[in-house]
C-alpha cells in the first residue's frame, strides 16, 4: 500500500476501529471474521486512524464500511471501485480500502473492477466471495458453479462462472491473494500484504453465505479436507502441499502438474518455487485457474509485482512536473492569451 | 489600404459561412477570419456546423462541415440568420448550404470542383450553375485549387498539402471584400504552423495572398464592404467558445475556493472538449480522470468530492441519464458536484452534433426518488464562463449537486468576451471543519442548510456516509419513516435556499408591455436580437432569459404578471413552460416549440412575435 503517514508506536488497537453501530450480518456469516481480520490488520500496520477510507458498493459485504471507525462510503451498487479510484486520486495519502461482493464485482460493476486494476491505483480491494447473492436472497452470482439451482436458476445456471484471480490477471493485475475465511490469521497475514503492496491489492475472500449458499466452500475449508485442497502459497518456498507435505506443483510442458515427492523419482528440487513478484505472470495464473479434484485451490498471495507506478502516484508526478515546467502561474494569464484590448 | 476603382460601402454587420468537405480546414479558415475580425475590433458571433462523421465520404453532402461567421459593427448575439456571403468548395457545400443564403448574396465557388463527377456525389441532377439555381445571386467562379497548386508549385510541398492551402485563397478574397488586413491572417497561420513547419506556413501564406490579388482583379468583386469597429466598448476582449469558457469558468471556482479541481469524465460531443482543455492544465493541480464510462466518471467525481477537491462531471443528454443513479447519490451524501450536461438532440443517441434543449425534465426529475438538485443554464458562449464559475460556487457553499446545462450551439460557438479580472470574482467558502471539531456529519448551518463538509486524513472527524437514508444530524443509516420524510423535506429546502443567492431576473426593454417573450439557456442571442428589432419598431415586446432554472429567480411571478401575452420559446417540445406550468400555473403560457437541432431564426422568431401583438 502506499506511505500512509505512519506514526512510530500509534498503539491503536482493535478497539480504535469498531464503531458504534450494531453489525447486522447473520449469525454466523463469515464477514464477522473479515471484519475482525481487517481491524487487527490495521492494528498491525500502524497507520493513522483517520487516513484511513472504507469505500464498498452494495450487498451484504458492502455494509462494511459502517462498522469500522474509519472514514467511509457506501456506494452504489457496483460504484465502489470508481468511487475508490476518486477519494484516492483526489488525496493519494490515503489508505484506502474497497470492500466488495462477487455480485458488486463481477456483475454490476464489472467493467470498474478491471478498469481499477488495469489502472492499478494503490488501494486495498477485498472481495467476499460466496457465490451467491446474499441480500437479494438467494440468486446465483457470476462466480456460482454452473448447474447450480438457486432462486433465480431453478433447472441449474447455464452460465460459466468467472474466477476473480483470472479477471485480475485479463487486467493485467500487480496483486492477487486468495484467503479462506475460516482462518483468520492467515487472513490478516495476507491484508497485511495487501497494504504493503503499491498497486491495486485484489484480495479474494471464499467466504461463507450460512444462509444462502452454507459450506460452498467447504471442500476447499472444511478441517479433514483442507491440507490436501488446499496449498497455501508462500513466497520463495516451494509448493508444497497435503497432510504429509509431500504433495507439489510441478510444470510440465505449459502445463503444472501435482506430484508426489518420493514417487516416480521426485524429489523437493523438483518442486517450482513461489515467486510472487515474478513481473512475468504465466506461473500465477495457472495458479489461480487451479480447481478441484485435479488440482489443490491456491491460497496466500499469489502475485505480487510492482512491475509499474500506480497511477496517483503518476498523476501526481505530471501535476508537479508541469507546475514546474508551465511558466504560467495564474488563471488570468491564461485568459489574456490572444486577447486585445479596446479603448 | 488602397484599391483600384473599386467602391467601399459601410455596413452594420454582415454573415459568411464558410462551407467545403470536412477535411478542407473550414473551421480553420472560419477561426481565422474570426481573430482577424475581432482584432479589428468587430463584434462577432460564429457557430461551427461540421457532421458527426469525422470523414464522411468526400464530395457528398453527408461530408460538408461548414462554420458561420457574424460580424458587426453593432452589437452581434447570433451567428446570424441567413449567410451574406457563401464560400462553397465544392457543388455538395452550395447544395447543403442554398436555404440558408440571403437574395443577392455573394456565393463564391472552386469552379474547379464543378463538374459531372462532383455533381453526381452531391446529387445534383441538373449543373446548378445553368440551371437557374444561383439566379439572384452574385457568383464568383474562382479557379481555387488550380491557382492555389500554382502558387506553391515551387515550394516542393506534396500534393495533398498544396491541395490543402486551397482554404487560404477562398480565405484571401474575403479579406479583400471586407477589407481586412492580411497582416492578421499571416499571423494566425505563423501561429498555426509557426517554426515547426516553416514551409507550409509560407505556403498558406502565399495562397492566402493570392486569393486576395485575385478578388482585387475580378470584376464580380468591384464593390467592397466596410465594418467598422464597435463603439462603446472598451477592456479587454478575446473570442471564446462555450465549451473554453465552461473549462475556465471551473478552474476560477476552484481557484476562489483555494481547492484543487477534479474532473471526472467519459468523452462524449459536444461535451468532449471541455475534458481536453481541462486536462493540458495540469500546472494549475487540475486532475482529469477519463473514465472506463459516464458512471465511473461521475462516480468518481463523488469520491474526489468525499476526499475534499471541487469536484465535476461532464457529459451530454445520453450520458446524464447513465449518470443518474450517481447523481442522486450526489443528493443524498449532500457533496458538492458540478454536473455539466452539454445537451444535444435527443433521445438514445439522437443528434450527436445538433442543438436541442431537451435535457431539461432530465435535469430537474431524471433520477428515482425525491432528488432535487440545483440547475442552471449558460445563455452565451462566453457566459458559459460565469455560469460554470456560479455552479461551483453554489455546489460548494451548498453542499449540493448542481447541473450546468449548456448545448452544442454554446458549446461549439464562439463570441467575444470582455475578460474578468480573477481576483475580483467573489470568493468562494466551502463549509470546511477545523480538525477535532464537534462533528455531526447532518448538522446544517441553519441560513443555508448545508451540512458542514470533514475530509479523510482530518484528525478526529471520522464518519461514514453513504446511499443510504441518513438520520437528521448524525447521519447514521435510518429507517424511521418520519426521519425519511423530513430527510426529502430538508434536501428540497436546502435547494429552494439558494434563491437567496441568485441575482434577480432581469427584463431585456420594458418592463411591463404587450408580450413577455420567455426563453432559457442557450436561445438568448435569437431571442435578444428578435426583441429588439421589434422594440426598434416601438411594439410593447420584451424578454426574459431565464439561467437560474432551479430555483426560479424570486421575482419570476411579478416579472411575469406585467405583461398581457407571456411567450415561451424552446428548443424542445415545452418542457420549460410546462415546469412554469407547475411552479406558476397562475398565468397563462403561450409556446414557440421548434425540434429541428437547429437554433432559432431570428425572421422566424418575429413573426410568431408579430402574430401574437396583432391579436
Amino acid at each position: 500500500m502506499t506511505e500512509v503517514i505512519k506514526v512510530d508506536q500509534l498503539q491503536n488497537t482493535k478497539a480504535d476501529f469498531k464503531s458504534d453501530q450494531v453489525v447486522k450480518w447473520c449469525a454466523g456469516c463469515g464477514d464477522f471474521a473479515i471484519l475482525s481480520a481487517i481491524q487487527s490488520t490495521l492494528v498491525e500496520s500502524n497507520v493513522r486512524k483517520e487516513d484511513v477510507v472504507f469505500v464498498s458498493g452494495i450487498g451484504c459485504s458492502s455494509r462494511f464500511p459502517y462498522y469500522m471507525n474509519t472514514y467511509g462510503f457506501h456506494g452504489l451498487h457496483g460504484r465502489g471501485a470508481a468511487i475508490a479510484s476518486g477519494i484516492k486520486v483526489a488525496n493519494p495519502k490515503l489508505d484506502v480500502w474497497h470492500i466488495t461482493g462477487d455480485g458488486d464485482s463481477m456483475a454490476i460493476g464489472g467493467n470498474h473492477f478491471i478498469h481499477l486494476i488495469r489502472r492499478n491505483i494503490d488501494m486495498n480491494v477485498i472481495l467476499f466471495n460466496n457465490k451467491i447473492y446474499g441480500l437479494t436472497k438467494g440468486q446465483y452470482s457470476p462466480t456460482t458453479p454452473r448447474g447450480s439451482i438457486t432462486k433465480s436458476s431453478p433447472d441449474g445456471t447455464i452460465e460459466n462462472p468467472f474466477k476473480p484471480g483470472e479477471l485480475t490477471m485479463g487486467a493485467q493485475g500487480s496483486f492477487f491473494a486468495r484467503v479462506v475465511d475460516t482462518e483468520p490469521k492467515r487472513m490478516k497475514e495476507v491484508f497485511l500484504e495487501a497494504t504493503k503492496h503499491r498497486g491495486t491489492s485484489v484480495v479474494e475472500v471464499l467466504q461463507n453465505c450460512v444462509i444462502f449458499n452454507n459450506r460452498i466452500h467447504s471442500e476447499i475449508t472444511g478441517k479433514d479436507v483442507r491440507d490436501d485442497h488446499q496449498i497455501h502459497l508462500e513466497h520463495g518456498k516451494p509448493m508444497v502441499f497435503g497432510k504429509e507435505k509431500n504433495k507439489g506443483l510441478v510444470l510440465k510442458g505449459s502445463r503444472l502438474e501435482v506430484v508426489t515427492i518420493g514417487k516416480n523419482g521426485i524429489t523437493e528440487k523438483d518442486i517450482l518455487v513461489h515467486d510472487v513478484h515474478n513481473p512475468d505472470d504465466t506461473t500465477h495464473y495457472m495458479l489461480v485457474r487451479m480447481t478441484l479434484p485435479e488440482y489443490p485451490v491456491a491460497t496466500g498471495v499469489i502475485r505480487a509485482c510492482e512491475c509499474s507506478n500506480t497511477y496517483d502516484a503518476e498523476l501526481e508526478f505530471q501535476v508537479e512536473r508541469a507546475k514546474k515546467k508551465v511558466g504560467m502561474n495564474s488563471l488570468q494569464e491564461l485568459l489574456e492569451e490572444k486577447s486585445f484590448i479596446v479603448d | 489600404m488602397s484599391k483600384k476603382a473599386s467602391k467601399v460601402i459601410e455596413v452594420d454587420a454582415v454573415v459568411v459561412k464558410f462551407a467545403g468537405d470536412s477535411g478542407d480546414g473550414m473551421q480553420l479558415s472560419g477561426s481565422q477570419f474570426s481573430d482577424t475580425s475581432a482584432f479589428a475590433g468587430n463584434d462577432l458571433a460564429t457557430f461551427p456546423d461540421y457532421p458527426s462523421e469525422i470523414r464522411a465520404p468526400q464530395g457528398t453532402v453527408a461530408g460538408v462541415s461548414g462554420f458561420q461567421l457574424h460580424i458587426g459593427h453593432k452589437e452581434v448575439d447570433t451567428p446570424g440568420d441567413l449567410a451574406d456571403v457563401l464560400i462553397a468548395l465544392n457543388p455538395a457545400a452550395l447544395k447543403a448550404n442554398m436555404k440558408w443564403v440571403k437574395p443577392g448574396a455573394t456565393i463564391i465557388i472552386d469552379i474547379d470542383n464543378f463538374d459531372n463527377k462532383y455533381y453526381k456525389k452531391a446529387g445534383y441532377i441538373e449543373d446548378p450553375l445553368g440551371d437557374g439555381t444561383l439566379d439572384g445571386h452574385n457568383v464568383v467562379k474562382a479557379p481555387i485549387s488550380q491557382l492555389s497548386r500554382a502558387t506553391v508549385a515551387d515550394l516542393g510541398i506534396d500534393a495533398k498539402s498544396a491541395d490543402r492551402t486551397k482554404n487560404q485563397f477562398a480565405l484571401g478574397i474575403l479579406y479583400w471584400l471586407f477589407n481586412k488586413d492580411l497582416k492578421f491572417g499571416e499571423e494566425f497561420i505563423e501561429n498555426k504552423f509557426g517554426d515547426k513547419k516553416p514551409l507550409l506556413a509560407e505556403a498558406n501564406k502565399r495562397v492566402l495572398r493570392a486569393g486576395y490579388n485575385y478578388a482585387e482583379t475580378v470584376e464580380a468583386l468591384r464593390t467592397t464592404y466596410q465594418i467598422n469597429p464597435i463603439k462603446n466598448r472598451k477592456g479587454r476582449f478575446r473570442n471564446i467558445t462555450g465549451n473554453i469558457a465552461t473549462a475556465w469558468g471551473l478552474m476560477a471556482a476552484a481557484e476562489r475556493a483555494g481547492m484543487e479541481l477534479f474532473l471526472g469524465s467519459y468523452p462524449i460531443t459536444p461535451a468532449t472538449e471541455i475534458l481536453q482543455e481541462l486536462a493540458k492544465m495540469k500546472h494549475f493541480g487540475v486532475k482529469t480522470f477519463q473514465a472506463e464510462d459516464e458512471l465511473a466518471g461521475i462516480n468518481a467525481a463523488i469520491g474526489a468530492s468525499f476526499a475534499g477537491d471541487f469536484a465535476v462531471t461532464t457529459t451530454s443528454g445520453p450520458g446524464l441519464a447513465l449518470k443518474s443513479e450517481a447523481v442522486g447519490l450526489a443528493v443524498i451524501t449532500e457533496l458538492p458536484l458540478v454536473i455539466v450536461d452539454v445537451q444535444r438532440g435527443g433521445p438514445a443517441t439522437g443528434l450527436p452534433t445538433k442543438p436541442e434543449q431537451s435535457d431539461l425534465m432530465q435535469a430537474l426529475f431524471g433520477r428515482n426518488g425525491e432528488s432535487p438538485c440545483v440547475v442552471i443554464a449558460a445563455s452565451t458562449p462566453a457566459n458559459c464562463f460565469q455560469y460554470a464559475f456560479m455552479a461551483g460556487k453554489i455546489a460548494l457553499e451548498h453542499m449540493t449537486p448542481v447541473i450546468l446545462l449548456t448545448d452544442g450551439y454554446l458549446a461549439n460557438g464562439s463570441e467575444l468576451w470582455n475578460l474578468p479580472v480573477i481576483k475580483e470574482m467573489p470568493e468562494i467558502h466551502p463549509p470546511f471543519v477545523e480538525d477535532n471539531s464537534d462533528y455531526q456529519p447532518y448538522k446544517r448551518n441553519p441560513e443555508n442548510l448545508a451540512r458542514r463538509w470533514a475530509l479523510p486524513g482530518q484528525a478526529g472527524m471520522r464518519h461514514r456516509i453513504g446511499g443510504l437514508e441518513k438520520e437528521d444530524i448524525t447521519g447514521d443509516v435510518s429507517h424511521n419513516p418520519y426521519n425519511h420524510e423530513r430527510m426529502v423535506h430538508l434536501r428540497e429546502e436546502k435547494v429552494q435556499k439558494v434563491v437567496d443567492y441568485i441575482p434577480e431576473l432581469k427584463v431585456t426593454g420594458e418592463d411591463s408591455g404587450e408580450l413577455l417573450v420567455v426563453g432559457w439557456g442557450g436561445s438568448y442571442g435569437a431571442l435578444v436580437s428578435a426583441v429588439r428589432d421589434l422594440q426598434e419598431e416601438d411594439k410593447k415586446v420584451s424578454l426574459a432569459q431565464f439561467n437560474y432554472i432551479k430555483p426560479l429567480p424570486k421575482n419570476t411571478a411579478e416579472v411575469f404578471s406585467k405583461f398581457k401575452n407571456i411567450i415561451i420559446c424552446e428548443l424542445n417540445m415545452g418542457q420549460f413552460a410546462n415546469y412554469l406550468r407547475m411552479t406558476h400555473p397562475e398565468f397563462n403560457y403561450l409556446q414557440h416549440n421548434k425540434i429541428q437541432g437547429l437554433p432559432f431564426m431570428i425572421s422566424e422568431l418575429k413573426e410568431k412575435f408579430n402574430k401574437i401583438l396583432e391579436g
